[in-house]
């Protein structure tokens, strides 16, 4: 993975330097609120229901076990003993105190962390598929176009105003795990015939209250130009990016209003000027940075064949968590493991100190000390021998981390809603625990299969419900909390956007309403294999909303 | 309708309410509740001299009712602000000074 060097050392110490002059000013009353506020939130620090809330960068969703280590001691020692994973690939503490950020982040720095540019009208932390460098299925590792990103646009004076906030996505596999699609730029990540690295460039995707599938406005960018075209997008944006109303702010409005090939034209004409300047990247570049990321030196292990199978026989619990937690390694002696962060009536992303010291150690140990956090809110050790995997699983389920369910109905990604956010108008949390109470039998979720219940608790759309194969959205009406469904949606290489259903579901019949929905599908599929998202695009939404609202239905 | 006013500390931004002893309280159990128009404004006003004092910020003045001689806030956002997190009742004032009165 990346390292720092003494540049980015210096300017991330003199960051916290310059934060720390800041909050002190701001705590001995020399700065006024007003002027203050976009500083911390500048450095990750936000106000929210109960207290700041801390936003720390995991750039790509990849850290180390060092790393892990001081985020738990982070969360022991300046907060409540946990952290919540995002669905940004970061982690967010709930009650830091204002007067004790600078020495978080002084601690995050030890370490090789920040949370610059975890909130603002800037270009956020890039996210990347979570089995990158790993996965069988990879063209090549995403992650160093992520790295040379973050380098090129952190603290970028060009990007610091941009009309709203600005998201990148980048995968590497034709499997899209990282939901390219629904970014501000997604970049997909492939060779071209003649063997050449390149990306498939989407604009202007999204959630949040507009939902827009982002466009292809590149077939084959070849690797060299990524910076010159992304500064390109990012130039027709700050040049015409609606700033007069922050609802029309997004990048995807702009290309939606411009339209597809107009939007297209005007980049290409502005890359025109740019592609043989500075910005191409060059070989060595290209190589320097691909090197931080070269794979492990794994050593054969075919031992864990025989081991795996043994261990299964032996073990029903080891068996399930094999089959729905772990993941074809590039090497065939070695797997992805998936580490539930979705107990059964858990909070889903969340993860106490303790639990983030038992995945250190295991990284260490048994996983070549790489990490990664996934947009669905789970962590992940890339690299683990099959022979070790009965010992990973052992200490996992020790420390609660076991859980089998990577991918069926009770791995829900849910926002942190009312509970916590200042700006959510319904809870969220509570809605993903009671539909994993009612599906908690292992049996039931595997005959169900895959299916990824999403909730958000407003319309920004955080807990990405919007790209559920079921999603919520929880509102206020009336002072009181309505859930409202979607049906549908997908964040893979196949995105579609979820359809509402009907009228929304009081707290206490979101989950019947769920389940019905699951017992439909269950009812109409065409067989075992196949899924709750292929069947809604086969069969659409009307045997759901009968089962669902029945008669009235029927009359509308 | 009764209001009182909320608000989070500067430094460690952990809700408080203005009690009738114009201190900021962690517990909304004891906040001054304005009844009239007049004392709404006092409460304006005293929310103001705050923020610019540097003692508190996001302040706001919210919608409660009395239930039992206890201040139930009307809006469930400003019930669960002075409970703590419905899914975490070790944490918050719930575990600090009362019962969750959330949800």
């Amino acid at each position: 993975m990346y390292r720092y060097d003494e540049f980015d050392h210096d300017f991330v110490h003199q960051r916290v330097g310059q934060y720390r002059d800041q909050v002190e000013r701001r705590l001995s009353g020399e700065i006024a609120e007003d002027a203050f506020k976009p500083l911390r939130l500048m450095n990750g620090v936000y106000l929210q229901l109960h207290a700041y809330m801390l936003r720390v960068a995991i750039p790509y969703g990849t850290l180390n076990g060092k790393q892990m280590r001081r985020l738990a001691r982070i969360a022991r020692d300046y907060d409540k003993g946990y952290g919540h994973f995002t669905t940004r690939q970061n982690i967010q503490y709930n009650w830091p105190k204002l007067s004790d950020t600078p020495d978080i982040l002084d601690e995050l720095a030890e370490v090789e962390m920040h949370a610059i540019q975890t909130s603002g009208n800037c270009i956020r932390n890039v996210s990347a598929d979570h089995f990158a460098g790993a996965a069988a299925d990879e063209v090549a590792d995403p992650r160093p176009y992520a790295e040379i990103l973050r380098q090129w646009s952190s603290n970028h004076p060009e990007y610091s105003f941009l009309p709203r906030k600005f998201k990148i996505a980048v995968t590497g596999a034709e499997r899209d795990r990282a939901a390219i699609q629904v970014h501000d730029i997604g970049l997909h990540l492939k060779r071209n015939e003649a063997g050449e690295l390149g990306f498939a460039v989407y604009v202007g995707g999204g959630q949040g209250r507009t939902p827009i599938i982002a466009k292809k406005i590149r077939n084959f960018l070849p690797e060299a130009d990524l910076l010159s075209y992304t500064t390109a997008i990012m130039r027709v944006y700050n040049l015409h990016g609606r700033r007069d109303n922050k609802y029309k702010a997004r990048i995807k409005i702009l290309v939606n209003e411009t339209g597809k090939y107009e939007f297209s034209r005007q980049v290409e004409a502005e890359w025109q000027n740019l592609k043989e300047t500075v910005l191409k990247l060059p070989e060595y570049d290209l190589a320097a940075i691909a090197a931080y990321f070269a794979p492990p030196q794994l050593q054969d292990r075919p031992e864990g064949w025989g081991l795996i199978a043994a261990g299964k026989k032996n073990d029903s619990g080891f068996a399930s968590w094999v089959h729905q937690n772990v993941t074809p390694h590039r090497h065939p002696d070695y797997s992805v493991v998936t580490i539930s962060l979705k107990p059964i009536g858990g909070i889903p992303g969340d993860a106490s100190d303790t639990q983030m010291e038992v995945v250190a150690e295991l990284a260490e140990k048994f996983g070549h000390d790489e990490i990664r956090v996934s947009h669905e809110q789970n962590l992940v050790l890339p690299h683990v021998a099959m022979a070790d995997l009965e010992n990973v699983y052992r200490a996992l389920l020790e420390a609660g981390l076991a859980t089998a369910n990577a991918g069926l109905v009770t791995d829900i990604i849910a926002c942190p809603g009312l509970d916590y956010c200042a700006l959510a108008n319904a809870r969220a949390i509570p809605v993903a625990q009671e539909i994993s109470e009612r599906f908690d039998s292992l049996e039931r979720q595997r005959a169900i299969g895959e299916l990824k219940i999403k909730i958000s608790g407003c319309i920004n759309a955080c807990g990405h419900h919007h790209v559920g194969h079921i999603g919520i959205l929880g509102v206020e009406k009336k002072g009181a909390e309505l859930y409202q469904v979607t049906l549908g949606g997908s964040g893979d290489e196949q995105t579609s956007i979820g359809q509402i259903i009907g009228r929304g579901f009081e707290p206490e019949k979101i989950t019947d309403a769920v389940e019905t929905i699951v017992e439909t599908y269950m009812g109409l599929r065409q067989n075992p294999d196949e899924t709750f998202l292929e069947a809604y695009r086969r069969v659409g939404p009307a045997p759901f909303k009968e089962a669902l609202y029945g008669e009235k239905f029927k009359a509308a | 309708m009764m209001k009182v006013l909320t608000a989070n500390r500067l430094a460690d931004g952990i809700a408080v309410w203005l009690g009738a002893n114009g201190q900021w309280l962690e517990s909304i159990d004891a906040a001054l509740i304005a009844r009239h128009a007049e004392a709404v404004d006092a409460l304006d006003d005293a929310g103001k001299s705050a923020f610019n004092n540097n003692v508190v910020v996001d302040i706001a003045l919210i919608d409660v009712t009395e239930i039992d001689s206890e201040i139930y806030p009307i809006r469930l956002r400003e019930r669960i602000r002075a409970s703590g997190p419905t899914i975490r009742t070790d944490l918050g004032k719930q575990a600090e000074f009362r019962q969750a009165t959330a949800a």
